[in-house]
């Protein structure tokens, strides 16, 4: 038994002959904001779903609450924000979310209610009757947010969740992560966007499917003497 | 209860998107009456031209209801052009020289046929008619072409338009990424599959009773059978189509390659679901209407429609489709592992 949260030993994935993660191995602790920064294309939206167990890594091992990965009642505790908006643009937004509700097993005024506290939480209360073809591009990823919180995930995995969301409304995502953090809610998060990965409690390096560093935002600057997290990927990726 | 979520959702999309509801529903009943109009449009009146012909040989054919029209030449060929004659019939001390106009061969098997008995009435003795009875073991003298293929048409046009909707709403979920995203749910592949079944399988119940419904009450389809049986052999294709469809939409990155699985998947049941004689057919070639849904269900509706068998004339047909459908769930849930492992 390990205190950690998620726990990744040397995960390697290949689809084919193409190597996408190689030895993998880090571990995220209760109550962690851990963000996982790379270029796109270097293996984040592999690496997420294969911690959530959509893909089964072909070597290493996955344990998130203390469960081997792939396993399907853990989902029960997994929040997942995918990277595409996966919504149904025909129904309206309260059938969205109702319908993913219903799949996570919630039911009756306690689907109601979260259903009407996720809502309000990003903010789209106002607008739930309306079709989600009707949405703009924000309004669907703070519609994918909703549905990654509604059953109350202990732990939460967000795939690149500020994408073409304006800077206030980044701003109150990003307050809201901290809010659940604060209350014990585990939260990997994968970003390209060097000034969110500031805000991660930990950080986790990823280039051509290799964890090039890992550490607190502070630790890895220090380590190297450079300002901004930027600087400090150039250098950790070796261009510098 | 997973499955019923996704029932409820699929069932508040067909509500939502009313053109493929329509598609579903209307489009089939659209199709099958300009069917029945082409095939029983009355019977055409031909035309034949006559030089110097006996008059009982007229008589005879006009008997047939032919137009008949005497000419004062023999130049068959041209009266036949000028006039739009199907046939010129040139007598010469009683020895007939037939012409034909002999575009389509039906035609002119049907006027030979009305020729050579006029013809033959000629050489008989007056005033000594033969009364023939003709008796069917199944059918009737009434019953039109459309009686003969309508079943295997209503089996079609469920089989096309359920397999068509089903595979591209399937694919849909695919391209759209919500798949993916139901796969990091706790739902079970097998919930999600039945989930489908069951959504869909209420629109095509409906679909399926419409067409049905349609075709023998309105057009006047042959029906010989119970109309539940009918039912259930169409739900039964629908319920494969479906299943078959969705199957397929795994292997089509896009609508139009689930579109390009027609020519492949659907036309061939066509020509041997006995639309077309397969007597005719190589025994190689006519065996693979073995692998083909529509022939057991064609075959069924036609015990049901035009012989009027009871259920245990065409019982081995309901466990053949039982069984496809059962066989592509299970390859359905087998191929959403791609998705996900568990």
């Amino acid at each position: 038994m390990s205190t950690s949260v998620i726990q990744l030993q040397d995960v390697s994935k290949s689809f084919g002959k193409k190597e996408v993660l190689r030895n993998i191995h880090f571990s995220v602790e209760k109550g962690e904001i851990f963000g996982l920064l790379g270029p796109s294309g270097s293996g984040k939206t592999t690496l997420v779903k294969c911690i959530i167990g959509m893909e089964k890594a072909t070597n290493g091992k996955i344990e998130v609450l203390n469960t081997i990965i792939p396993n399907l009642p853990i989902t029960l505790k997994i929040g997942f924000m995918a990277q595409s908006d996966a919504l149904y643009q025909d129904l309206t937004a309260y059938e969205n979310v109702d319908f993913f509700a219903s799949l996570y097993g919630l039911k009756g005024r306690y689907k109601k209610e979260r259903i009407k506290y996720v809502l309000s939480l990003v903010n789209l209360l106002e607008d739930q009757h309306k079709r989600v073809s009707d949405y703009s591009g924000g309004m669907k990823r703070r519609l994918s947010l909703a549905i990654s919180l509604l059953h109350e995930p202990e732990v939460l995995i967000l795939d690149e969740p500020t994408v073409g969301i304006d800077p206030i409304l980044r701003q109150s995502i990003w307050n809201e992560l901290e809010e659940l953090r604060k209350k014990g809610t585990t939260i990997v998060v994968t970003t390209h966007v060097m000034d969110e990965a500031e805000k991660c409690t930990k950080l986790g390096m990823i280039r051509e499917g290799q964890l090039i560093a890992i550490g607190t935002p502070g630790e890895l600057k220090e380590r190297i003497q450079v300002r901004t997290i930027e600087e400090a990927f150039l250098s950790y990726g070796g261009a510098m | 209860m997973r499955t019923f979520a996704v029932v409820k959702r699929i069932i508040r999309q067909f509500f939502r998107d009313k053109r493929t509801l329509a598609l579903m529903l209307i489009a089939p009943i659209f199709v099958l009456t300009l069917m029945d109009l082409v095939f029983t449009s009355g019977e055409k009146q031909f035309a034949i031209g006559v030089y110097d012909a006996p008059t009982p040989f007229v008589e005879s054919l006009e008997d047939f209801d032919i137009l008949v029209t005497s000419y004062d030449d023999d130049q068959a060929k041209d009266h036949i052009l000028d006039d739009n004659l199907d046939a010129f019939v040139a007598f010469e001390l009683l020895e007939p020289t037939i012409t034909l106009e002999g575009t389509n061969p039906n035609d002119s098997k049907a006027i030979l046929n009305m020729i050579q008995k006029a013809v033959s009435s000629l050489t008989k003795q007056p005033n000594m008619k033969v009364e023939t009875n003709i008796e069917y073991v199944y059918g009737s003298e009434d019953m039109s072409f459309f009686d003969y293929i309508g079943p295997v048409l209503i089996g079609f046009f469920i089989f096309f338009f359920v397999f068509l909707i089903a595979g591209v709403s399937f694919l849909r979920e695919r391209t759209s990424g919500t798949l993916e995203r139901l796969l990091a749910t706790p739902i079970r592949r097998h919930e999600l599959v039945f989930g489908y079944v069951i959504g869909f399988g209420v629109f095509t119940a409906i679909q399926a009773a419409l067409i049905s419904g349609y075709a023998i009450s309105v057009l006047d389809m042959m029906l010989e059978g119970s109309f539940w049986y009918v039912l259930l052999i169409t739900l039964l294709l629908a319920m494969t189509a479906l299943t078959l469809g969705t199957l397929l939409s795994a292997f089509a990155n896009n609508e139009l390659q689930m579109i390009q699985f027609i020519p492949l998947v659907i036309v061939p049941q066509v020509f041997f679901s006995g639309l077309f004689p397969l007597d005719a057919m190589a025994d190689w070639l006519a065996s693979f209407s073995v692998i083909m849904p529509l022939t057991y269900g064609a075959n069924a509706l036609r015990e049901i429609m035009i012989r009027g068998n009871g259920f245990e004339a065409f019982q081995q047909d309901v466990y053949i489709l039982l069984a496809f459908s059962f066989v592509f769930i299970i390859l359905n849930i087998i191929v959403l592992k791609r998705y996900r492992r568990l």
